[in-house]
């Protein structure tokens, strides 16, 4: 279970539809399963397909949730063409099994949020829970 | 001279826990050998097997990405901060 404030389940969208056609990319900070926060970061890739988030927004999100009391405990991207569902690459290359990987499909209509563990290749839906802030 | 290294949350099991241990070195490959030595399973996290820095972690001495530096051999300096990043990539397919 993942609980998030709308405020940043709403940034999130509107980040990945701000990126369209290139995949957005982001991090979350929080404590447990409780996000408190949402860093928008540039795609390196520049790519719809693939994405790196770019390292020096990360070391700059991450001193900044270090500040607030928090951590970085994972991070989103967007499928601009495919379902919010961790790709064979995503799993190949997720940086930690304690962190939370959020998937925005903006393959239908309307967008779709999801979010995921990914522990040694496996990968388990974990709900989202909106809260209010 | 001890140097604050700052892990990612992937490797502070290794580090009984810790988010920013200190470490002497005088460059950043002496800061990573005595990180590897103090906790023996960071080491093969952050170094390849060839004694390069692994392609899928991201050294920054303060700002700046030590591969545009002088990679391994870049100076450190008293109050320097060194983090250690895991790269974070993906894609849709």
């Amino acid at each position: 279970m993942l609980n998030i404030p709308q405020i940043y389940l709403d940034e999130m969208i509107a980040h990945a539809i701000r990126e369209y056609p290139l995949e957005a990319c982001g991090l979350i900070a929080g404590t447990g399963d409780r996000v408190d926060g949402f860093y928008k970061t540039h795609n390196d890739a520049a790519s719809a397909r693939i994405y790196t988030v770019n390292p020096l927004d990360y070391l700059k999100a991450d001193r900044d949730a270090e500040a607030r009391g928090t951590s970085i405990i994972g991070v989103m991207h967007s499928h601009t063409h495919s379902e919010a569902y961790p790709s064979p690459t995503d799993v190949a290359q997720a940086p930690d099994p304690n962190w939370h990987y959020i998937l925005v499909s903006l393959k239908h209509k309307d967008p779709i949020l999801r979010s995921f563990s990914i522990v040694e290749g496996n990968i388990v839906e974990e709900s989202v829970v909106r809260v209010n802030c | 001279m001890a140097i604050e290294v700052r892990l990612p949350t992937v490797l502070r099991a290794a580090a009984s826990g810790q988010a920013n241990v200190f470490v002497e070195g005088e460059t950043i490959g002496e800061i990573l050998k005595a990180l590897s030595d103090s906790f023996p399973g960071l080491g093969n996290q952050v170094i390849s097997p060839d004694g390069s820095l692994h392609r899928f972690v991201n050294v920054y001495l303060n700002d700046d990405d030590v591969r545009y530096l002088e990679k391994l051999e870049t100076k450190v300096a008293d109050g320097d901060v060194v983090s250690i990043l895991p790269a974070v990539a993906g894609g849709s397919f």
